[in-house]
């Protein structure tokens, strides 16, 4: 293994996408998410590959849709404000079935907000988000290192399924510097070879005659039978994904658990922590970390609240919209308690700590 | 038998849905004829609007892709990007290229992203039903101007070719019509020279055709051309605004 | 072993860059750590400051709310973390901008005139080099001979001058750490 160096989120998942292949970034700066496009901007020339300042979010989704549909491995990332600009895009791009790849350093909203770490874009990111009927697949990381290597995972699962993977981060994560060891770089030919993969659709030099026949990236079908039967077949693979692709964390999960924990990024790393002070008091609290946002891991919830929990609790940095999905996973067998913090403030260990005990 | 006149191999067979009279078939072929003759067609990516000539895909016989409403040069962008080898256009309306998509095509130009934009000025929304465009001339009638453009309410019309002259970096820009034969023979000139330039990778080529909307108008399509030969030429003006080959060619 | 600490200064002062060494040390030596900083508007009270953890263990919260030690480099710092640090806790400050005692009796004070000893050597920049110097000379937590090969790495070719600096300053600290 490589050694380990000292990074910044936002940094790290830049260099794991330049190392998973990744040639062609397109973005606008937005705070807490500026040091991934400035990281870019640096390296993107040494390794051959475009960077473009584009002149607004919904220009840079759109170069990614462009290149996306020339079948290459291509990234954008944003902080909330701009995400919902890129919505737009993210729906077309969904609909013609292209893959990409898109970074959210999640800050307080709504509106402008403010620019510390929150988990507000929940329901943004696992609803859709723009128009239509689609699904992203949403990785949400709790660690530099996690997040680092969600960028090639990020691009597989989206060259596997021609669908758009949204990284779910937040400020924390983006601004904090932790230990970090990357994956091998893939070489050109690696990459010319993933970029093949995608030639029986993808924009590309033609055969020539008489063997020419054009590709056609798109969207748009007026006939409903016909539009019907292509989003019936979008259908089919995020049931595909759903089947396949659920990745979760268990932490501490136990038939002694008096309380299940459910929380995703920043406020699972501080559950934890909180899980470990309890501990030490002879308390047993389990955790189920979602990875997968979408999918959501509702089997995984369904089995760890055994008979002997009594409660269940959520945790996270918003109003409460995970919740909904925790919900449906007990389906209505108990109440489920909500820890949240809004506006970009986070809650201490000490905090969950406290009200974990109260509601023990 | 000597063949004088064929459907150009960049053209597929499917037949132009336009309305009856509608110039999108004109700059279409010419085009079309254009990639023919500098044997462009295999490696050619167009990107289509929305707008009237959103199905242009299936009408172009070459890659095409399909872009959200005035986002082709962002798109465009990103496929000349992702392949250099390959050369890339845009079919744009004045809705299109002049309202949403200002912030894309200025930004586009001022790079010198290496794609030619053809940009199609009626002076009218035709698809969503002859709504007020950014090129509608004062006073002129349309479904969301019922009393007729008020300049001092909503601004004078924009004119592409003068705006995006302004940038040091666009290669070529020229304004033609497709209002008589000899407009078109001309316009077919500017066609060439904008793809041959593009196929040469000399930058951003931009050719604005003024046409016509004889459904959305109102008028005979005859009627058409003559009210916009007295209506639109004198306010979009033709002529080149830039033409850097001269330059470089010392011409 | 886990010792969470805020390193906070005015901007420019290099608060964040102590940590940062401190960090890269410990990793070194095989130690989990987060380097968590202040942004945005809070940087501009100054008190740019930046939370750091270091443990034996993976690290779960990255978060300090009550640090075991802190790093003061001015007044508004040592007011605005003074009162978060732990019982039995320790700071070290810069004597030159904080002249106000932390009036704790189960926190441990060290004041160095940071500021002062930086300008003996002949650089500002390596104030907060002393500091560093200070918490290696009274804690050990990390050993200087990584501290020196990390600063060799980033310094020692781009700027041989700076690098004698900060390893004047990060000595002289350990001399006041080690007698502290």
């Amino acid at each position: 293994m490589a050694d380990k160096v000292l990074m910044k989120g936002n940094e790290a998942i830049a260099e794991a996408a330049l190392r998973a292949g990744c040639r062609l970034y397109f973005a606008y700066p937005i705070t807490p998410q500026s040091e991934l496009i400035e990281y870019m901007s640096k390296m993107m020339p040494k390794v051959g590959g475009t960077f473009v300042q584009s002149e607004s979010e919904i220009a840079a989704i759109n170069m990614v849709y462009g290149a996306s549909g020339c079948g290459k491995r291509v990234m954008t990332s944003s902080s909330s404000p701009g995400i919902s600009l890129k919505q737009e895009g993210i729906s077309y791009i969904s609909g013609a079935s292209l893959p990409a790849v898109v970074v959210n350093v999640v800050r307080g909203g709504p509106g402008l907000g403010d620019i510390q770490p929150a988990q507000g874009d929940y329901y943004q990111a696992t609803r859709g988000g723009g128009h239509g009927d689609y699904r992203n697949i949403v990785l949400a990381p709790s660690t530099v290192q996690e997040f680092a290597d969600m960028a090639p995972l990020a691009f597989d699962l989206a060259d596997k399924y021609r669908i758009v993977v949204l990284i779910l981060s937040d400020g924390l994560i983006g601004q904090m510097m932790e230990p970090v060891e990357f994956q091998p770089a893939k070489t050109e030919e690696e990459i010319e070879k993933l970029g093949k993969q995608h030639e029986s659709w993808c924009m590309h030099p033609n055969e020539d005659e008489p063997n020419h026949h054009h590709h056609i990236i798109n969207s748009l079908e007026l006939d409903p039978n016909v539009l019907s039967d292509l989003v019936l077949n979008l259908e089919k693979k995020y049931i595909e994904i759903e089947k396949t692709e659920i990745r979760f964390e268990e932490y501490n999960i136990s038939p002694d658990n008096e309380i299940l924990c459910v929380a995703y990024g920043t406020a699972a790393r501080i559950t934890k922590s909180a899980i470990e002070e309890l501990k030490k008091e002879g308390k047993s609290i389990g955790l189920i970390r979602p990875i997968t946002l979408w999918p959501f891991p509702t089997e995984a919830i369904k089995q760890a609240f055994n008979q002997n929990v009594k409660k269940i609790l959520t945790l996270e940095l918003n109003l409460g919209q995970m919740i909904d999905d925790v919900r449906l996973a007990i389906e209505g067998k108990v109440p489920v308690d909500f820890i949240g913090r809004v506006g970009g403030l986070v809650f201490s260990p000490e905090e969950v700590k406290t009200k974990i005990e109260e509601i023990l | 038998m000597e063949i004088i006149a064929t459907r150009p191999k960049s053209l597929t067979k499917a037949q132009f849905t336009y309305c009856p009279g509608c110039t999108h078939g004109i700059s279409h072929r010419l085009i079309a004829e254009a990639m023919d003759e500098l044997g462009m067609r295999n490696k050619t990516m167009g990107v289509c609007p929305v707008g009237c000539s959103v199905l242009a895909y299936n009408f172009f016989d070459c890659d095409m892709a399909e872009a959200a409403h005035g986002r082709a040069p962002a798109l465009a962008t990103g496929m000349k990007r992702a392949r250099p080898d390959m050369h890339v256009f845009t079919y744009q309306g004045d809705g299109d290229l002049l309202a949403i998509g200002t912030a894309e095509i200025v930004h586009a130009a001022n790079r010198g992203e290496h794609f030619s934009v053809f940009f199609v000025n009626n002076a009218i929304y035709g698809m969503t039903g002859g709504q007020m465009a950014p090129t509608t001339l004062p006073g002129m009638k349309t479904t969301t101007s019922p009393y007729g453009r008020d300049e001092k309410d909503i601004g004078y019309p924009i004119r592409a070719c003068e705006l995006l002259a302004t940038l040091e970096a666009p290669y070529y820009i020229e304004r033609v019509s497709l209002l008589s034969p000899q407009h078109v023979i001309k316009a077919k000139k500017a066609v060439y020279k904008a793809l041959k330039f593009n196929k040469e990778e000399r930058g951003f080529t931009f050719i604005e055709f003024v046409s016509t909307c004889p459904t959305n108008w109102g008028f005979e399509p005859m009627k058409a051309f003559e009210w916009a030969k007295e209506n639109m030429l004198p306010f979009f003006k033709l002529g080149v605004f830039k033409d850097k080959s001269i330059e470089e060619e010392g011409k | 072993m886990k010792i969470e600490l805020i390193c906070s200064g005015f901007g420019g002062q290099g608060a964040l860059t102590i940590g940062k060494f401190l960090s890269l040390a410990a990793m070194k030596e095989g130690k989990d750590v987060s380097w968590l900083p202040s942004y945005g508007p809070e940087m501009r009270g100054g008190t740019a400051n930046v939370a750091v953890v270091i443990s034996d263990k993976q690290i779960a919260s990255p978060l300090v709310s009550h640090p075991d030690w802190l790093v003061a480099l001015n007044k508004p710092s040592v007011d605005k973390f003074g009162p978060m640090i732990k019982s039995g806790g320790l700071m070290i400050a810069n004597s030159d901008m904080c002249p106000d005692k932390l009036e704790r009796e189960n926190v441990e004070e060290i004041y160095a005139p940071m500021l002062s000893i930086a300008n003996e050597i002949g650089s500002a920049k390596v104030l907060n080099m002393v500091s560093l110097g200070v918490i290696i000379g009274k804690t050990g937590i990390v050993k200087f001979e990584t501290v020196e090969k990390d600063l060799k790495e980033i310094l020692g070719k781009k700027n041989p001058a700076l690098l004698e600096a900060n390893l004047k300053a990060i000595a002289k600290g350990i001399e006041i750490g080690g007698k502290s």
